[in-house]
């Protein structure tokens, strides 16, 4: 056995993961366990204002889509003003958006469906083309508005034909990118706040759900009682140190 | 040429859960040991501390504690007639990767198999004839009995401070146990853990309908338990992020919580991390493994030369290991030759959604735990008559509800709109007051001769090596034993007063996308002769006599239980053997 090349080791998506973050290094470890002061890895917390991956022509579809996906109601502010526009945007920009960490070799082949998707496309590159290909065919069916211009009934249409397919992307599946929104700001909305969406925990004091908080052996066999905590979120969490 | 270390009596290849037992085991016999674990060292304080281990987002969705595709993948088809494709991300089940294994992120439910499933295909053959299996089934027994490992799964319950109670001691049947459990020899060492609302009223619901409900066996502690090694674990908080997720809490047993305090102080040990084992080395009579080959993280291979090698890289890797380093015969399902790769099995879960009128219930579904709720097993292995039902297998049925994390766990009645403000509302409506188990019918799969494990001849790993193939589908027994349990499930939840009940019923073919459990097993299993197994009754190669293989790839078949109460017992039954009989007269432990 000969040893292995840099380059054969660092093929393929191995390559991106060890670029972009940090190299994990091989230890011997021994004596005790290791532990270093300082090694935690917390989540970094997203402040809004601009946009990293998004275009300003982008951001605002997205804004106006995500509105539209959970509107702003009585029982809670809508997708834009809970930031999942936001959300969306650092996650594309982010591992997520590059699929850091996806087998990413090919051939790339169409399979069958219980063989899970096959697309070389990263979520990023997906909006990129499926965010152009939309604003035109909103175009095409509105009158020349984009999809930003259109009144709400006419968005609720626009995303309705993405849903069932009734409205044509160019290059690109209309339903396959329905559904990517469709995940991407549902998470956005119900993940921790600390990720851009789900700002003052809207979505979590509208269902109920009372947050990180990490110690119910109080509730545990208190049956069919309603839990009186005040929700919290991993950085408003007591332990919180950043 | 590879830079080739020191000897060493041991190594261990992968340092998850039964990685950490032997590495254990071997050293309090004195033997000088390494284990080799290709992903990185993980520790409660720094991975996954109480301020932000409870992350949906990070954990559970984005898989960050898990073995990455990059890393390493499998691919998988249907069966042989498809042109198998890579699973670019995990679905179907996950992996685990760095020190601890999947014993970091697992939910620790913790069940004993039944004595019967250790004589399966005697005990069915005896009650129901030859003929009543279908002909490409290939169950057979696992060259052990209910005596034998019984001592084992007392071992690794006591290790990990199992909370649970018994439904048979010493032959005695229990009030409040699982009467249908085969006999231990003592309690569990901690009491059962407190159940939630929707768990004591499913509880209720089958007590109605004359079954005997008793609470799951749980890794999660109810009180906190110092071990034999004299680690002491936590009480468990109900926090409600428990699998998927690392215990910040130190209440959930795993290699953390329960060995590696003991083990890592000990000087006849080491380990090494982000070092990927790529070959188990064979002297050139191909029946001694001389050590093996690794990577590390910088791209350098080594040499670790040892006596003894241990394969705990769990099932799907233990097979691929064996196949790239040329020890035993590939399978073959045309012919039915050659044991690496044969009787791969997965589960057959089903589950379903009951929804409450939330004017009157309240579940708080997010105070839970990984390995909570009730369960019957009326319904599991042979306990009940398949004669007139025409198919073999069961599972436990249960709520085992685990959490209310927003992201995986809001359901919505199924006329509901996707989104829109009609969403929101049933959302609302429902979160509180619907009971919601993806696994709630956890079924047996038995094996066929044409589900396998094999290398794929197109994809390869970042080194170049093939990956392994998984060629896998339902057959017709498995989807009527688990529509079967879901249409009991489903009575039970009537019986609790649901107002709507929504099935999910487990539908072919396999889907590698849709989450079921992540028990995989067999392609390496052991038995009673050479000509139906890879490994003998103590998990040794018949190949290579100084190679043992840990884990659920020696499984024949699976059960309807969770497997790795069985993976730990097998383990110590394995470590005994070796400490008693092997080391005093290394050779095989079975003549042939
Ligand atoms: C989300 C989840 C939930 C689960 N819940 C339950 C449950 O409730 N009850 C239950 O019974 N079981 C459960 N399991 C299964 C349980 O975790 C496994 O059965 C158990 O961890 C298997 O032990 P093992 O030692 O065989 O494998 P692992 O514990 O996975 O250890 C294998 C180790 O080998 C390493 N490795 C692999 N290949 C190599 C290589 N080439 N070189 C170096 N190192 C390598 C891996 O990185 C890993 O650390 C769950 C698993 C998951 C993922």
């Amino acid at each position: 056995m000969h040893r292995l090349t840099r380059r054969q080791l660092l093929g393929s998506s191995a390559l991106a993961l060890l670029l972009m973050s940090p190299v994990a290094r091989a230890a011997v470890v021994k004596g005790g366990l290791p532990w270093k002061p300082g090694s935690a890895d917390p989540p970094t917390a997203v402040t809004p204002g601009g946009w990293h991956y998004f275009t300003p022509q982008e951001a605002k579809t997205v804004e106006a889509f995500v509105d539209r996906l959970i509107p702003p109601d009585e029982l809670s502010p809508g997708g834009k003003e809970s930031g999942c526009a936001v959300f969306i945007d650092r996650q594309l920009a982010g591992p997520y958006g590059r699929l850091d960490g996806y087998y990413m070799s090919g051939p790339f082949q169409k399979g069958t469906k219980q063989q899970g998707p096959q697309s070389s496309v990263t979520p990023a590159q997906h909006y990129r083309k499926a965010l152009a290909a939309f604003d035109s065919a909103c175009r095409e069916k509105f009158a020349g508005k984009a999809f930003v211009d259109l009144t709400d009934t006419q968005k609720d249409e626009a995303i309705k034909g993405l849903e069932d397919g009734s409205l044509k992307l160019a290059g690109t599946d209309a339903q396959d990118f329905f559904k990517l929104v469709l995940k991407n700001t549902q998470n956005g909305f119900l993940a921790d706040p600390i990720y851009g969406g789900n700002k003052n925990m809207a979505s979590w004091k509208m269902i109920g759900f009372p947050g990180a908080h990490y110690d119910y052996r109080n509730w545990i066999d208190r049956h069919n009682q309603r839990v009186k905590l005040a929700p919290v979120g991993i950085s408003n969490h007591p332990d919180w140190t950043q | 040429m590879a830079r080739r270390l020191p000897h060493k009596d041991v190594v261990i290849i992968g340092f998850g859960w039964t990685g950490s037992i032997l590495a254990n085991e071997l050293t309090d016999e004195g033997l000088d040991v390494v284990a080799i674990e290709r992903g990185p060292w993980r520790d409660t304080a720094t991975d996954f501390p109480i301020s932000y281990a409870q992350d949906e987002l990070r954990y559970r969705i984005r898989h960050e504690m898990f073995l990455r595709n990059s890393q390493m993948s499998v691919t998988f088809r249907n069966n042989a007639n498809q042109t198998a494709l890579p699973v670019r991300t995990w679905g179907a089940f996950m992996l685990g990767n760095g020190v601890g294994g999947a014993g970091l992120h697992w939910n620790a439910e913790f069940w004993r198999f039944l004595p019967s499933d250790f004589t399966l295909k005697s005990h069915l053959t005896q009650r129901y004839g030859a003929n009543f299996l279908p002909d490409d089934m290939t169950i057979q027994d696992w060259g052990i009995t209910w005596n034998d490992i019984e001592p084992y799964y007392d071992q690794f319950e006591y290790l990990c401070g199992t909370s649970g109670t018994a439904g048979n001691l010493r032959g005695e049947i229990q009030d409040g146990g699982n009467p249908f459990e085969g006999a231990r020899s003592r309690p569990y060492p901690t009491p059962a853990m407190k159940q939630g609302y929707g768990h004591t009223l499913f509880a209720e619901g089958a007590r109605k309908l004359g079954y005997k409900p008793f609470p799951q066996p749980s890794g999660n502690l109810s009180h906190s338990y110092t071990n034999p090694l004299g680690v002491t674990l936590g009480q468990c908080t109900y926090c409600g992020f428990c699998e998927w997720f690392g215990c910040a809490n130190y209440s959930k047993a795993s290699p953390q919580t329960t060995i590696l305090p003991v083990l890592m102080r000990k000087s006849n040990f080491e380990g090494r991390t982000d070092c990927e084992v790529t070959k188990i080395n064979l002297d050139n009579t191909g029946k001694r493994a001389t050590g093996v080959t690794f990577v590390d993280s910088s791209g350098e291979e080594f040499e670790q030369r040892a006596d003894l090698v241990i394969l705990c890289a769990f099932s799907l890797f233990n097979v691929q290991l064996l196949l790239l380093s040329g020890i035993g015969t590939p399978y073959d399902p045309q012919s039915g030759r050659g044991q690496i790769g044969r009787n791969f099995t997965h589960q057959t879960v089903a589950g379903g959604l009951g929804f409450f009128d939330k004017d009157k219930y309240n579940f708080n579904p997010f105070v839970s735990a990984g390995a909570i709720g009730m369960c019957i097993d009326e319904f599991n292995g042979d306990n009940f008559d398949h004669g007139p039902l025409g198919f073999v297998g069961g599972g436990y049925i249960g709520q085992v509800q685990t959490n209310g994390r927003p992201i995986e766990t809001t359901a919505v009645p199924p006329d509901t709109p996707a989104w829109g403000s009609k969403w929101k509302q049933a959302l609302k409506d429902n979160y509180l007051s619907t009971i919601n188990v993806g696994a709630a019918c956890h079924g047996s799969m038995y094996s066929y001769r044409d589900n396998y494990l094999s290398l794929d001849p197109t994809y390869k790993d970042r080194f170049g090596r093939p990956l392994v193939r998984i060629t896998l589908d339902f057959h017709d027994n498995e989807i009527k034993m688990s529509n079967f349990l879901l249409e009991k499930y489903g009575e039970i939840l009537q019986a609790m007063g649901a107002k709507q009940v929504v099935k999910h019923p487990r539908k072919p073919p396999y889907d590698v996308t849709a989450y079921q459990t992540s028990h995989l097993n067999g392609g390496a299993i052991m038995g009673d002769n050479p000509g139906n197994s890879a490994l003998n009754r103590y998990l040794q190669s018949w190949d290579v006599p100084n190679l043992f293989v840990m884990g659920a790839s020696a499984y024949p078949q699976n059960a309807g239980y969770n497997p790795t109460g069985t993976v730990g017992a097998l383990a110590f039954w394995s470590a005994h053997a070796i400490r008693s009989q092997y080391l005093k007269n290394p050779g095989p432990l079975v003549h042939a």
